[in-house]
């Protein structure tokens, strides 16, 4: 460090000090000695790089033609479906533009026009714990920050709590319950039973539809059994419901997990895609205490998301609002996320008849239709993921996981041959 | 911790009915206290009357106290339609704080990372020194912007503070400041308002900034500016850069927040920018990536829309001229509120010294009002500020000034007879 600053610190009179680096300055009054330049941060490392933006970071350094980039879960960028979407953002802006909407602070829980339409969406209009007001929804940041603000909720106000996921999830380093069978390539149902039972009081973090990385969702009969342990053991549900719409491409279906879980009056958090909810239970006792309890833990969530952001962005929040509350664009939006899931659909079933074409094993590649939503857990270990990518230049996460949002139907070939190579290929 | 409330879920269990309703997890959830600056907006919304003045949270408000989207603003929406996401709003944000021509812009060395406005922006700092200086503590000027309080005991680092603003004389009292400076163990953390102190609109002048800088290098502490209003205070973007410039001179590494809610007027967008100096574009990265990691925990990504349009304001030589222009309008009406305010208080005749309204610079005029003086405002006049008497004067307008001024002077009439008795016994 010393070299590197010399021409930079003016080397002043001498001392016997081993910092190394002097200036002098008067200040009209005495001398002094002082040290320059030295970084109260220097020991900092490069963090690693993210495991899902780092593969998008490696794509757009590759140069060769084939490249295709199955990494990050968003859509394809040229698709025409995302043009639409984009011109109904539009649309919702321009509405917004032309009713002089400012761009003033919002309440720290958010839009409240955001956060009515998004619990409708969630629980449907007609559901009773919205009717009861039994909800506290607040505006968060994306998914993402929904799940923080849940987070610093359970570590205040339940300390020592334990918080079960899935293996795998989405990057959360707590207790896991099995969930992936890489047997048959679909949901482990007894481990997943099996660890649930234990230990009771825990939070279960569920994702609602389309799970993420592995596609594989319970099915409505194993969603009630589900149900069932966790009241058994007095655990609290925990949705992150980051797809809806997107799964099936019914919003409703996409939220029928949820909604069973509510109907049964159990208390919920649920992180959705810009909101956070929490449900409250009631009994014909406890209703007041419930309405309460609401208003309370609002004003928590509040006081957390204060110094986090002070209160969340209005443009986003703004759009949704415009989109869902007015009939035509709503209609139009409903319409846009069924072709969306469609499209999806038909990839699925291009790459299962590719690979089922091209691979001669006898291997059964039917998981990919039974799967759900974006992604799909291809059964790829890390090394066959990484010939993926360095062979065939797919990009992907190491686990396994692809993006199927980010695959075109004149791609599905290519990526089988990838797959078949690396799946038989490579150990 | 947890089986208390299992124990309490078990009693209340036995109340219910065979029914599979849960019991209340939140019933140990309290109220959380209100926000001191939105409780105010809160309060100020539920009165009905028709005379009410906001003069709580600090927004700029027309003369007809009305939001503000300046035009530059309104130009730059109508460029980013359909625009990709540029890159480019932290090299911008970088220069305008600390000059287009410093050596620290020129050779790389700031660690920056677009923030959730000021707020994100201090959170994301003190979560850094939080993981890279566990021990350390934070100094706070006394009084300061309340919710750097929150953000830092969430971050789990324990606050102090330095002496700032005298009562007696409404202005800075800079040999205790001095003092703090020179009593704190080496190395501390300081926090500064570089302009435009919030809440007491009280700034060091040019060389009391030139002796607090020195001072730092005697004590090596760290420098960190929470700039929320650059170019809202003097109405030069430079100007009210100053102290920063001069601890740039003196070759401190700082860190700097800032925020565009103010200055741009993009308050509900919650775009800012966290940059911490460095002594190589080496380390900068290593910064830089440590403190996206900790972001990305709290939110993933930030909104897109504010920075957008901030970018296209800065990179775009007209509108940034435009902009230039805008603040410094909003900021010179400022200073004519103050002066008119300041003149109608002296012409009701009122005994009491009022220089401090127009001495104190920014959007903020630290009243001295005491609590119960400020609770008579709102009760009897509809007239709403934080307890600690801050005046947002961008809630002030021709229309309201002198019904202000009017009920100032009202509940000051005790102080006033209470000054003008100890002027006749001192004679």
């Amino acid at each position: 460090m010393h070299e590197k600053l010399k021409g930079k610190v003016k080397l002043g009179s001498t001392t016997n000090s081993t910092a190394g680096f002097i200036k002098t300055k008067s200040f009209g009054r005495v001398s002094m000695v002082a040290a320059v330049n030295v970084s109260r941060f220097e020991g900092v490392t490069m963090a690693p790089p993210d495991p899902i933006l780092g593969v998008s970071e490696a794509f757009k350094a590759d140069t060769d033609e084939k490249k295709l980039n199955l990494g990050v879960g968003a859509y394809e960028p040229k698709s025409y479906s995302l043009m639409c979407l984009m011109l109904l953002r539009r649309l919702a802006e321009n509405l917004m533009l032309e009713r002089g909407e400012n761009k003033e602070y919002l309440p720290i829980e958010g839009l409240a026009a955001f956060n009515k339409v998004t619990a409708e969406l969630l629980f449907g209009a007609d559901n009773s714990v919205l009717k009861e007001q039994r909800v506290a929804t607040v505006q968060g940041l994306s998914g993402t920050g929904s799940l923080r603000l849940a987070a610093a909720l359970i570590e205040r106000y339940f300390p020592g709590a334990k918080v079960l996921i899935s293996s795998p999830t989405w990057e959360f380093p707590w207790s896991e319950y099995r969930y992936y069978d890489p047997k048959t390539v679909g949901l482990d149902f007894e481990g997943m039973i099996a660890d649930i039972k234990a230990p009771g009081g825990s939070f279960i973090l569920l994702h609602g539809c389309a799970h993420n990385p592995t596609g594989i969702d319970p099915t409505p009969e194993q969603w009630e059994k589900i149900a069932d342990v966790i009241q058994e053991k007095n655990h609290i549900p925990f949705f992150d419901v980051a797809y809806q719409g997107f799964a099936s491409g019914s919003l409703d279906n996409d939220a029928s997990s949820v909604r069973l879980f509510a109907t049964r009056g159990m208390e919920l958090l649920v992180a959705q895609i810009g909101a956070m909810n929490v449900v409250c239970s009631s009994s014909d006792l406890a209703a007041r205490c419930c309405e309460v309890a609401v208003i309370q833990v609002k004003s928590q969530l509040k006081r957390l998301a204060r110094p986090m952001y002070s209160n969340p962005p209005v443009h986003g929040a703004r759009i949704v609002a415009n989109v869902v509350g007015n009939p035509a664009l709503f209609d139009e939006w409903k319409a846009e996320m069924e072709m969306m899931a469609g499209r999806i659909k038909n990839v699925r079933q291009k790459l299962f008849d590719s690979l089922s074409a091209k691979d001669k094993s006898g291997k059964d590649w039917s998981f990919i239709l039974r799967q759900i939503g974006m992604f799909s857990f291809t059964g790829l270990n890390k090394a066959q993921s990484d010939n993926m990518t360095n062979k065939w230049h797919v990009y992907m996460t190491k686990d396994g996981r692809i993006s199927l949002a980010g695959l075109s139907l004149a791609k599905c070939e290519y990526l089988a041959d990838a797959i078949i190579d690396s799946y038989h290929n490579v150990s | 911790m947890y089986w208390r409330y299992l124990t309490r879920a078990a009693r209340r269990c036995s109340v219910h009915t065979t029914s599979s309703r849960t019991v209340g997890w939140w019933d140990h959830v309290a109220p959380a206290a209100k926000d001191p600056i939105n409780g105010v907006t809160e309060a100020f919304l539920a009165d009905p009357s028709p005379f009410k003045i906001n003069l709580g949270v600090g927004a700029y408000r027309d003369d007809k106290g009305r939001p503000v989207v300046l035009q530059c603003v309104r130009e730059a929406e109508a460029k980013i339609a359909g625009s990709e996401f540029l890159t480019k709003m932290v090299e911008e944000s970088v220069k305008l704080v600390y000059g287009k021509d410093s050596d620290v812009v020129k050779e790389g060395r700031s660690a920056g990372v677009q923030a959730l406005s000021g707020t994100g922006a201090c959170r994301l700092f003190a979560e850094f020194q939080r993981r890279f200086h566990p021990e350390s503590h934070i100094y706070f000027p006394d009084p300061t912007w309340s919710n750097h309080h929150n953000i830092w005991r969430d971050a789990q680092i324990p606050e102090r503070t330095y002496h700032y603003y005298d009562p007696d004389s409404k202005s800075l009292d800079f040999a205790a400041l001095m003092d703090d400076i020179k009593n704190a163990p080496d190395s501390s953390f300081f926090l500064f308002h570089p302009s435009a102190h919030n809440p007491t609109g009280v700034d060091p002048t040019e060389e009391q900034w030139r002796e607090i800088s020195y001072q730092f290098k005697v004590k090596g502490h760290f420098p960190f500016f929470d700039m929320a209003y650059q170019g809202f205070a003097s109405g030069d973007l430079d100007k009210d850069a100053q102290a920063i410039r001069i601890f740039l001179e003196d070759e401190h590494l700082i860190g700097c927040a800032q925020s565009y809610a103010k200055s741009m007027g993009l308050y509900g967008h919650r775009v800012g920018c966290l940059s911490i100096l460095c002594v190589d574009s080496k380390q900068a990265a290593a910064i830089r990536s440590q403190i996206q990691q900790i972001a990305r925990a709290m939110y993933g990504s930030p909104p897109v829309h504010g920075i957008l349009l901030v970018e296209t304001i800065l990179s775009d030589p007209n509108l940034k001229s435009l902009w230039i222009d805008e603040v410094k309008i909003m900021a010179d009406r400022i200073q004519r509120k103050r002066t008119t305010l300041r003149q109608n208080l002296e012409k009701l005749g009122s005994s009491l010294n009022w220089e401090h309204i127009t001495n104190q610079l920014g959007m903020f005029c630290f009243s001295g009002l005491t609590p119960y003086q400020v609770d008579r405002l709102a009760k009897e006049f509809h007239i709403y500020m934080t307890q600690d008497g801050r005046i947002s004067m961008a809630g002030v307008t021709t229309g309201n000034v002198n019904y202000l001024a009017n009920a100032i002077h009202e509940v000051t009439r005790s102080e006033q007879e209470t000054a003008k008795i100890l002027c006749s016994i001192s004679v």
